[in-house]
């Protein structure tokens, strides 16, 4: 354990020095946030009855959805893992006493929470202070609060768990390239990376909301803007657990295959 | 021309040795606009209307300034990736040559993989115009057109200008997407949803709103005549590009080795 914490620990240092990087990308979510927010106003000016969120909710999500960007995005995949495995330098990872999985996982992990570090701080504070219906209206209370942040650690685990499924199935297929379009490209939908989930028609959202997809960003965000509660919340709690279970033990399993049958490419 | 013509063979050619990884990533760029028809749908499936503005309306709109997009993305993409250029020291080599440089980044790179979003908003444009029952004649068939000219050149223009700060920062700056990759994704609703005060800023200081709703309102019949030749007026946007790229060049320090 005490070594894929210091992975985790390197690797967190290491993307820390990337400071002037993050306050440039700080930029453009705000950019990207206000934008959203003044589509989902004219949506809401034309039609309030239709919307199936308060705007104060849909705003505080759009806020939140941009200053944790780094910890939900999947198009943001570790590409050295992706290289390693194609020019064979993964056969210098193999030789050393650990577990791959849990060493990628732990860097993954290091990755997504330093790039949030940095990111989220400013647009908190700035979406703190934007006038009512626009800006990040305070938590309900501490249990919300709580229930929050329990449900965000919950989310980029299942996140993490499931980039590395696609870094897994990467032993197989060799190129990443066919893999990571589809994923990243299906993932960021059904996640309500594009727009909320309630704002799916109903059907289609009871679907989308059992997947592990909808375990990632759409349980902390919704839980924050009171969006989910009572029940809900629960049920949403117990799926995430279920889904990080299912996801890492599919994941500890194509390890185990195919560290059995892996091929050490280039020369 | 012909020197163009034949930079795009060579790029037509290398591409060609890689069949399935070109036929790959021209999917990819399919289903990451789809993303963006994907938002459309829901939200309208929801709202049958924005602002006055109808779900085939919509879709019109997003089809032409995604079209826009795409066209200027392949061709002046060698604008895009200018920073690795300008940082590994390769733009002394085009400096040298007895050619315009602006002709040879130009050259340098075309994005034949962009086909895919090309479909993509030639679908969405086509089953916009199906839907939205335009009347259509010989002029508005011209205004399209000039749509897409002047679309390209504004997005043109401001990948020049993100070329133009690498000669000074040496990297490509982040915070630019807002305005190439920003106004793609935004640019899918006509920019009047947005409120007044976008819808000033898009008009008089980056003419996103030339090329995109007021020749749009003609279309649909309820803007003025003068409007389809908003697009022209747009393309005058590349002249404060090109000066400031002319400032770069001339401060052009080499790095690299």
């Amino acid at each position: 354990m005490k070594k894929y914490i210091s992975f985790f620990r390197l690797r967190f240092s290491m993307e820390l020095q990337y400071r002037a990087a993050a306050l440039a990308g700080v930029a453009t979510q705000f950019f990207w946030g206000a934008m959203e927010i003044l589509m989902f106003r004219a949506f809401y000016r034309t039609n309030p009855g239709a919307f199936p969120m308060t705007l104060q909710a849909t705003c505080a999500y759009v806020w939140l959805q941009q200053a944790f960007l780094a910890l939900f995005v999947t198009w943001v995949l570790e590409n050295e893992i992706f290289d390693s495995i194609l020019n064979g330098n993964i056969a210098y990872e193999l030789c050393r006493p650990v577990n791959i999985y849990n060493m990628w996982f732990s860097r993954n992990l290091a990755m997504r929470i330093s790039g949030a570090v940095l990111r989220c701080i400013p647009i908190l504070l700035f979406a703190a202070f934007l006038p009512a219906p626009y800006g990040l209206m305070a938590p309900a209370g501490l249990t919300n609060f709580f229930l929050f942040f329990l449900t965000l650690l919950l989310g980029v685990g299942v996140t993490v768990a499931f980039c590395m499924l696609v870094y897994m199935l990467c032993f197989f297929t060799i190129s990443p390239m066919g893999l990571r379009i589809v994923t990243v490209s299906m993932v960021e939908f059904l996640s309500g990376g594009i727009i909320p989930l309630p704002f799916l028609p109903d059907g289609v959202k009871q679907i989308i909301e059992l997947l592990p997809f909808a375990s990632m960003q759409n349980v902390p965000l919704r839980i924050y803007s009171g969006d989910l509660t009572g029940g809900g919340t629960l049920r949403a709690l117990l799926l995430q657990v279920f889904w990080l279970c299912i996801l890492v033990a599919a994941g500890k399993i194509l390890d185990a295959l195919a560290m059995k049958k892996v091929t050490v490419q280039g020369g | 021309m012909k020197l163009y013509g034949k930079f795009f063979m060579i790029h037509l050619k290398s591409i060609m040795q890689y069949k399935t990884s070109f036929l790959l990533s021209c999917l990819g760029q399919f289903l990451v606009s789809f993303n963006l028809f994907l938002g459309i749908y829901f939200m309208f499936r929801r709202f049958s209307q924005v602002e006055g503005f109808t779900y085939s309306e919509v879709l019109l709109c997003c089809g032409i300034t995604l079209l826009e997009f795409s066209l200027a993305e392949a061709f002046a993409r060698g604008f895009d990736t200018f920073g690795s250029i300008v940082s590994r020291g390769e733009f002394d080599r085009i400096l040298v040559r007895p050619r315009n440089e602006i002709f040879q980044v130009l050259g340098s790179r075309i994005e034949l993989s962009r086909i895919g979003r090309v479909l993509q908003a030639i679908v969405m444009f086509i089953y916009g115009i199906r839907a939205s029952h335009i009347h259509w004649t010989l002029t508005k068939a011209a205004a399209v057109a000039l749509m897409l000219l002047g679309g390209a050149v504004v997005f043109s223009g401001f990948f020049v200008i993100y070329a133009s700060i690498c000669f000074f920062t040496i990297e490509g700056l982040e915070f630019m997407n807002i305005f190439t990759d920003g106004a793609r994704e935004y640019g899918k609703y006509p920019v009047s949803i947005y409120g007044k005060k976008v819808l000033q800023l898009c008009t008089f200081v980056i003419p996103y709103a030339l090329i995109q709703y007021y020749p749009l309102l003609y279309l649909l019949d309820t803007g003025e005549a003068y409007y389809a030749l908003l697009p022209l007026a747009a393309c005058l946007f590349m002249l404060p590009c090109l000066v400031l790229w002319k400032i770069g060049v001339r401060h052009y320090v080499s790095s690299g080795s």
